[in-house]
This record gives structure tokens, sequence and C-alpha cells, in this order.
């Protein structure tokens, strides 16, 4: 085969991912950009240059407040998920049988398999005053009076734990099952207790699983808006909750636009500061 | 090419042929009652049709969805009363024959020419009210209290409200409760609709979509819901009859919905059938008692179809008081539509 005949094939292989590429991202994000600049004048669409839209973003309080608790709230999430899920993804990947640990992960992905907005639903209900944990409480004897839980931050951060800790505990779990226990050996064999050897061995050697999965989580959690809106109760305006808002009955897509590319440079600057230890490919 | 292949390609072009001229499809641009099986499947089985029907979010995102889909994609829409006239400057609406329609049988009120008609020409008919006001646990708030809307946000009730999360309800009752008619709010009222907004944010546990609101107001979570009404509890009456909602002595806010045929329908007369259909006294009695949400049909010849127990959840007596105490939706203009939105969102980042 020439080097043309052979440049041509591959080309041929590569033109439908590439294609798919240019029409369902590179275009629409195209669009976004574009629609970010435009206007809206009374209800009509005004295209063209226009900086109102960011200008907009600039001055109103209620947005820089959305992007702070959107900011809070997802850090909190990757945090508590990744501090979550690391030790299950390591019971599973040395405490587990080899045999057993691919039944262990689909009990621990089960709850994936339901539909995530009902899943939202029965998490208020957990949480409502008369729902179980409340109830619970009560019957142990530690608290009097039902606690305030559902529609609150710490409703929706439960949400999102539940759900971004099993995708953490796979991409973790995925990290730790590569490594030789060679490693775990030699740091023993040199004297390292089993916490040094964590702290100093595995640890640094699963960064990249971290970094994955809580790159993914940071994305899903930042850009999510049925969570906040059910479990939160609304009282913490969020992103997607604002971008949601200006189409709902205004259509006003310029503004939404504009938005939507704010949030896209967040996720570009969380990109960056987890680049170094980022192994999509091993998701 | 084989004659077996040509004949296997040939019978599949004919019965897809056949297939796209036997199923005649309509397809409905809705709010979430009109999907009931009990409601569509009637008017399916006696024109041999069927209806596709897709739920919307809000005006803006239906306006959207047909500006951008092609000709002929939708055949009938069903809008917020107040946003008629959006999909009439839009182009969006065909007229319909208004001998064709039963609005003599209609709650006078309720047939709001001046929405649904432009230049003389009608685009739409009112299908259903109801009303936004407030809906409470009789067994565990005053009933006496709901009757003064300043007492239903004040400090008594505080943390155990949710707000109904659309602006324009909630601002149209507290406009109503500060004494203003909503048909007046302007950009200098909203000076006075801020404080009380402020006061109903600091009171509120929540502030919340349909469901939502539906479960917090059924486990207890909240004991009162603004902007509530019979949409929101009659669908629990059986199971809870402590969920209740009353108009209270200012007023409340009363909303309707219309339904018109879009003007790039491809099949217009089976739009207007279905148009039809919807508001007739058989189609007005399911869509009042639809599985989503329960809500008074516009055409009150459907009394004689609907049960006395359904009525009385309805409250079908107490309809000319009702009218005669609520005031419609506040239908801003796009400016206005700005302040507003903005001076919600301030109120729900508070």
């Amino acid at each position: 085969m020439n080097v043309a005949k052979g440049t041509k094939l591959g080309w041929g292989f590569v033109a439908p991912a590439l294609l798919w590429t240019l029409v369902f991202f590179v275009l629409p994000l195209l669009v976004m950009g574009a629609m970010s600049f435009a206007t809206l004048e009374g209800r009509s669409l005004i295209w063209g240059f226009h900086l109102d839209n960011y200008i907009e973003l600039a001055t109103r309080a209620y947005l820089w407040r959305a992007i702070l608790v959107s900011l809070e709230i997802t850090l909190t999430v990757t945090v508590v998920s990744v501090v979550l899920a690391y030790p299950l993804a390591a019971i599973i990947a040395f405490r587990v049988p080899r045999e057993w640990q691919r039944l262990a992960l689909l009990l621990a992905i089960l709850p994936f398999w339901t539909s995530y907005v009902v899943r939202s639903y029965a998490w208020l209900l957990v949480l409502a005053r008369e729902g179980l944990v409340n109830q619970t409480l009560i019957n142990l004897g530690l608290i009097a009076e039902p606690i305030t839980l559902a529609n609150t931050r710490f409703a929706t951060v439960t949400g999102f734990v539940h759900f971004f800790v099993m995708l953490l505990t796979l991409t973790i779990y995925a990290n730790l099952v590569q490594l030789s226990p060679n490693y775990r050996r030699a740091a023993m064999d040199l004297g390292a207790n089993a916490f040094q050897t964590f702290r100093h061995v595995i640890l640094p050697l699963t960064l990249p699983g971290i970094a994955t999965g809580a790159f993914l989580t940071f994305v899903l959690c930042i850009g999510d808006y049925v969570t906040p809106q059910v479990l939160g109760g609304n009282n913490e305006l969020t992103i997607p909750q604002v971008i949601m808002v200006q189409l709902g009955r205004r259509a006003d897509f310029p503004l939404a636009s504009a938005l939507a590319i704010v949030m896209m440079l967040i996720v570009t600057l969380a990109y960056l500061a987890s680049a170094r230890w980022l192994r999509l490919d091993r998701v | 090419m084989t004659k077996r292949t040509v004949a296997l390609l040939g019978g599949t072009a004919m019965w897809l042929a056949g297939t796209a001229a036997n199923a005649q499809e309509l397809n409905a641009l809705v709010w979430c009652d009109h999907t009931d099986d009990a409601l569509i499947k009637p008017f399916e089985e006696e024109f041999g049709v069927t209806v596709n029907v897709r739920e919307y979010e809000g005006t803006g995102a239906a306006l959207a969805l047909l500006e951008q889909s092609r000709p002929g994609d939708w055949d009938v829409l069903v809008i917020d009363g107040i946003d008629v006239f959006r999909a009439v400057e839009s182009g969006l609406l065909a007229a319909l024959p208004e001998d064709e329609l039963p609005t003599a049988d209609f709650f006078p009120e309720i047939v709001m020419a001046e929405n649904n008609t432009l230049d003389g020409v009608t685009y739409a008919v009112t299908e259903k009210f109801g009303y936004n006001t407030i809906s409470y646990n009789s067994e565990k708030v005053d009933p006496a209290d709901m009757q003064d809307l300043s007492t239903v946000w004040s400090d008594k009730y505080a943390g155990r409200i949710s707000i109904y999360d659309y602006y324009l309800p909630v601002m149209g009752l507290a406009a109503i409760a500060e004494g203003l008619s909503t048909a007046d709010i302007d950009a200098g009222s909203l000076d006075t609709i801020g404080p009380v907004l402020s006061q109903m944010r600091s009171s509120a546990a929540s502030v919340a979509g349909v469901v939502a609101a539906q479960t917090a107001l059924a486990t207890g979570e909240v004991d009162i819901v603004v902007g509530g009404g019979e949409w929101l509890t009659a669908v629990l009456a059986e199971e809870q009859p402590e969920l209740t909602w009353t108009i209270p002595d200012q007023g409340a806010v009363r909303w309707t919905q219309s339904i018109g045929v879009l003007a790039d329908s491809e099949q217009p007369d089976l739009a207007l059938e279905f148009v039809k259909y919807i508001v007739s006294p058989e189609g007005q009695a399911r869509l009042a008692t639809s599985a989503c949400f329960w809500g008074m049909p516009a055409n009150a010849a459907a009394g004689d179809i609907l049960s006395e127990e359904q009525k009385s959840v309805l409250r079908w007596d107490e309809q000319t008081d009702y009218l005669a105490r609520t005031q419609l939706y506040p239908a801003p203009d796009a400016d206005l539509d700005v302040e507003m939105q903005d001076l919600w969102l301030d109120t729900l980042s508070q």
C-alpha cells in the first residue's frame, strides 16, 4: 500500500468521527458562541456583536451569586464524593476476592439503573420532616423535633454525592486494580507502615483515577439542573437554574448562551487545573 | 440485483407507503393535562388517528420549538391564555371558525375574546381555567388565617410555606395583597411588589414546581403553598381531604389556557376537529379531571357530564363568586417581563 492510499484510507476511518464531532459539537458550540453575542429587542432576536449579555452577567448580583453557589456546591460534592468513594474502591479492589469484585461493582452502580428524577424525589421523601431520617433520629432519641433536611444545600449535596460516589468508585477502582502488589510489598520491605505506604505510594499512583473521576463529577455536577431544583427547593439558585428561567418563558437564548459560555469557561479552568493528572482514556 | 431482492424492496416500499397512508397522525404541543389517555383515546378511536402529544415548560420554549420546526411538524398548540397574542404576533396560529366553537356555553369571564381574538379574527379558544391562590393543610393551619394574604406569609407561618415557582402568578398575588390590580402592574409597581416578595421569600421553606409543591404539602414538609389552587390539591382530595385551598378576602390570580390550530398544519381540518373535541362537553369533562392536574372546564356544559363528586372537588357552585373575586395573570410586555423576571431571580437568590 503506498503512502497516499494509506493516508486516504486513514481519513476514511477518521471521517465519520470527525464529521460527528463537527456537526454535533463544533457547530453547536459556534452557534452558541454567536448566540451569546446576539440580543433580544422586545421579543425579537437580533444577531450581531453585542456585549449586552456579558454586561448583564457582570452587573447582575443574582448571576454572580448563582456562579458562586454553583462552585461551592460542586466543590463540596467533589471533595465529599472522593473521600467516600476512595475507601469503597479500595475495599473492592484489595479486600473483596477477585471473583466477587464484578458483583461488588455491579451492586455499587445499581442505583444508576433507576431514573435520576425518581431518585431525587425519593431522597426528598427520605429527608422530609416526616421522612425516614427524621423519624429514625426521633425514635433513637437523638432529636426531639424533626429537623429541616429537605430543601437545603445539605439535601442537594446528599443527592449529588449518592450519584457521584458510584462514578468515582469506578474510576478509582480501575486505577487501583492496575497497581502491581509489588509496590506495596516493596514499601513494606523498606519499613513503611500501612499509612506511609498509602500516603507515599498508593495515593500518588492513583491520582489519575481520582482526578479523572473528580473532573467528571465537577462537569456533571455544575451543569445539573434537576438535583438543586428538586432537593434544594430552589432555595439557592445555580447557573443551570438561571439558564432555565431565561429559556422557559422569555426564550432569552442570547443570555442563556452567555451563561452557558461562562459555565464552559469554568469547566475549562477545572480541566486545566487537573490536566496534569487526568487520564480520560481510563474511564 | 436478483428478482428476489427486487421483490423484497418493492414489497417494503409498498408497505411503507401503505403505512404512511393509513397512519394519520396529529402532533400537538401541550401541557401535561393533555397527555392523559382518558382524554386522547376517545378522539383517536373516533377519527382513527394517532395523536402525538409533547409537553413543554414555558411559552418561550414552545415558541422557540415551533420556530425551529419544519412547517407542518405541529398541528395543535395549547398555550397560556395571556400568551396567545405572542403566538399570533409570530404568525403561528391559524384563524378558527368562531361559529363552530361552543363559546356561548362558556363561563362568560372565560371566553376572553380580548386575548383570543385579534382584529376580529379568532385564533384560539379558552379550554380550562383555575386559580393561583393559597393551598393549605386545614389540620395544620388556622383556615381563618388563610383568608388574609398578609397573614399567610407572616412570621406566624415562617418556614411552613412553599412558593409556587412561577413569577407571574406569585407577583400577581403580591400585587393583589397590596391592593394593586394585576392588569395595572407596571415598572413602578415593582417597588411595591418587591418587599412583599422578600417577605414571602423569608418565610418560605422552598420555591417549588408542581410536583415538588404537591409532594411538600402531601408529606407535611410545608403546610401552605402560595400560588397553589385546585390544580395542586384536587388530585390528592380523595386520600388527603385535609389538603384544601381558598380564595383570600383580597382575591387571587386566575390562570387560563387556550388551544389553537397552527397556521402551518398540513391537516387543519383534523386539527380543528381536535380543538372542537377538547372544547366539547365530553372533552372538557375529561380535560378538567385529567390525571396530571384538575382545573375548571371553560365550557359550563361539561357540568352535565361531570359527577357531583367531581364538581364538588372543583367547587363548581362557587365559581360565580370566585370569578368575580379573581384577576387574570399579569400579562407584561417584553420589557416589563424582563424587569419582573429580574426581580424574581433577585428575590430567589436572597
